[in-house]
């Protein structure tokens, strides 16, 4: 039999005060209460570990170092030696050939039982050319590590939307994984971001290995614990929202006096992830914090809705790119225009027909 | 026109607008200015105030005066919808447009030639004729459904998961846009079609008052349709 986590983690040096502590501190940022910390301790001690497949498609590998650099660094340990990682081609020590051979041999080995962990999407077009892994199309590789997988999890906004890669007009048709056509139909979870939190991901990966099961899920399939609440919702800026109190340039007295960032584009109000809450580099700050606008990097497409800085995102379709204020208050005032012209002309109607009658 | 209009006065009169009607026009009228007004400037906010944070809530205040005309608007909404079921005939008008009619084609294009200033008179109604009760259909019926919507599933999200906003609207709309900010592009752009259409709802109703064979902007008043010339109506009321 395979050795349990807790094995795993043992073999690597880390002591048992250690992986209790860690256990409490999982349990707390999966929002479980400390009456959970035995239970994941004791799946620990007891399970087989759960292989993970780690693949990347077209990506900058910002997830991976944004995983690596979990703010605890017990957590970070404890992840490192706890997913078998058999395969993530940036942090392996193998390569070439024999790396790529890893991923056969877990395949063949835990068929139907290891995890694949998507980081990037592959691009569709010109059957996949445009992201080569080991001489094949990634296209080629990823469909095959999800026949065999057991469930998938896609790292960051590249796999689970797109990202700049699929930015318009998206030359290589990169696609999000769960859009990729003929993949097996297997569960996923999409932990967007560009990177998503640290934090966010280590927590994720450990209730899944713990609770063999996904954490529940949105509606787009992301886990609720981290992407059920806007920014905004917890923002500590949202005081300074509610007094009307905004920065209009970054140089300004409201920007020194840490105002709201609404007025230069803060997509806050509408992106769904953890940072106002979780924050970012050990909870040290989180953009807002150091006076940038959020920009919504865990949204859908959000490098195609116009400027950072602006509040109302430019609308496409109509083939031209404007935002509802210029396009609805251009079509409101040809509306009034028209009705003014067309008042004009039937009063000289009117007075002529009168001018008839006398 | 001129000659009829000058001669005959036989103001005879239809009851079209029964109160409950009536009384939401006015409501709805209202609500749906401080929509737009707050509205906008929930798009574009004033400038910033000073002071301590604690000691202002000027945007709270512009949020909830929108939040509460929303309500006033979906509550008179439901109340119309549920008014055409049990109203008179004129009650509706705007919701069932008979566009399986070949005359109301026929009509519409009449009406056309008139805005056309190509007729010389307009035919004469009791009830909206075939023009404005495509256009209300189209642009008011289906306008306000589209920002009750989308006005719903972006309160859902303030709201959170688990209340009746998100559940109901929220979980699907926001998908169906694309995100959340597509939701709110699409909720602004939904508020200058509704401009479009006050600004044509009112010149017309103006321009009906004055030019027409029947009264308009007094009728929305008094529920009363009052005639300028003694020819049946080509509605058939
Ligand atoms: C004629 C009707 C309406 C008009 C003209 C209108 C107009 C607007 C406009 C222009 C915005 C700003 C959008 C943006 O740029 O972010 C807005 C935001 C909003 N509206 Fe409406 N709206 C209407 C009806 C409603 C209704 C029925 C609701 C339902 C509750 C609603 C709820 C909201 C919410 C929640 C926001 C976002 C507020 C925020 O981001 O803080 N609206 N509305
Ligand atoms: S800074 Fe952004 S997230 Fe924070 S309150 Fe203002 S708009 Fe909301
Ligand atoms: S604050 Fe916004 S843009 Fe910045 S990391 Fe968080 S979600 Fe991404």
């Amino acid at each position: 039999m395979t050795e349990t986590f807790y094995e795993v983690m043992r073999r690597q040096g880390i002591t048992r005060r250690s992986f209790l502590k860690f256990c409490s501190l999982t349990a707390a940022s999966l929002g479980l209460g400390p009456t959970f910390a035995p239970q994941i301790a004791h799946a620990m001690e007891t399970k087989p570990r759960i292989p993970v497949l780690w693949l990347h498609g077209l990506e900058c590998t910002c997830c991976s170092e944004s995983f690596i650099r979990s703010a605890h660094p017990l957590a970070k340990d404890v992840i490192l030696s706890m997913i078998s990682l058999d395969y993530d081609d940036t942090i392996m020590a193998a390569a070439g050939q024999q790396a790529e051979a890893i991923i056969e041999e877990t395949i063949e080995k835990y068929d139907g039982n290891y995890i694949l962990a998507c980081e990037g999407n592959p691009p569709l077009n010109q059957e996949g050319m445009s992201c080569i892994i080991g001489g094949r199309p990634y296209l080629e590789q990823l469909k095959h590590a999800a026949d065999h997988c057991k469930a998938i999890i896609s790292w960051g906004s590249c796999a689970s939307w797109g990202c700049v890669q699929a930015a318009r007009p998206n030359p290589t048709q990169a696609t999000p994984i769960h859009k990729v056509p003929g993949l097996a139909p297997k569960p996923i979870i999409k932990v967007p971001g560009c990177p998503p939190i640290a934090e966010v991901m280590t927590a994720v990966i450990t209730y899944i290995l713990t609770f063999e099961r996904f954490p529940e899920l949105d509606r787009q399939g992301r886990p609720k614990m981290f992407y059920s609440q806007r920014i905004h919702d917890k923002c500590y800026r949202r005081p300074h929202f509610d007094a009307g109190q905004f920065v209009e340039h970054f140089d300004d007295e409201g920007a020194r006096k840490g105002y709201c960032l609404y007025k230069v584009g803060c997509k806050g109000p509408t992106t769904y992830n953890a940072c106002s809450t979780v924050r970012w580099t050990g909870g040290l700050s989180f953009p807002i914090q150091s006076g940038h606008g959020c920009f919504g990097c865990s949204e859908d497409g959000f490098w195609d809705k116009g400027s950072f800085y602006d509040r109302l995102t430019d609308i496409h379709g109509f083939g031209i790119e404007a935002d509802a204020d210029k396009i609805g208050g251009t079509a409101a005032a040809v509306v009034g225009v028209a009705a003014a012209a067309h008042a004009g002309v039937s009063a000289i109607k009117r007075a002529r027909q009168k001018g008839g009658e006398n | 026109m001129s000659a009829d209009v000058a001669s005959s006065h036989s103001e005879e009169a239809v009851y079209v607008y029964q109160a409950p009607v009536r009384l939401w026009h006015w409501a709805n009228a209202g609500s749906i200015l401080v929509l737009a007004i707050t509205g906008y400037f929930i798009g574009s906010p004033p400038p910033a105030v000073g002071g301590e944070a604690s000691a202002s809530f000027l945007f709270g205040w512009i949020r909830y005066l929108h939040f509460a005309a929303a309500y006033i608007l979906i509550i008179g909404f439901v109340f119309r919808v549920y008014w055409a079921f049990v109203g008179n005939t004129h009650a509706r008008q705007i919701f069932l447009p008979p566009v399986w009619r070949g005359s109301f084609w026929k009509e519409l294009f009449h009406e056309l030639t008139w805005y056309a200033m190509i007729a010389k008179e307009p035919l004469k109604y009791s009830g909206h004729n075939p023009l404005a009760t495509l256009t209300m259909h189209v642009m008011f019926v289906w306008g306000i459904v589209f920002m009750i919507c989308t006005g719903l599933a972006l309160y859902g999200e303030g709201a959170g998961m688990g209340s009746w906003q998100y559940d109901l609207f929220s979980s699907w709309i926001i998908p169906l846009f694309g995100q959340s900010q597509d939701v709110h592009s699409w909720h602004h752009l939904g508020m200058w079609l509704i401009v479009c259409f006050a600004i044509v709802h009112i010149y017309a109703a103006v321009r009906e008052d004055i030019m027409s064979r029947q009264s308009i902007m007094s009728s929305m008043f008094s529920g009363w349709r009052t005639f300028r010339d003694g020819r049946p109506a080509d509605d058939g009321h």
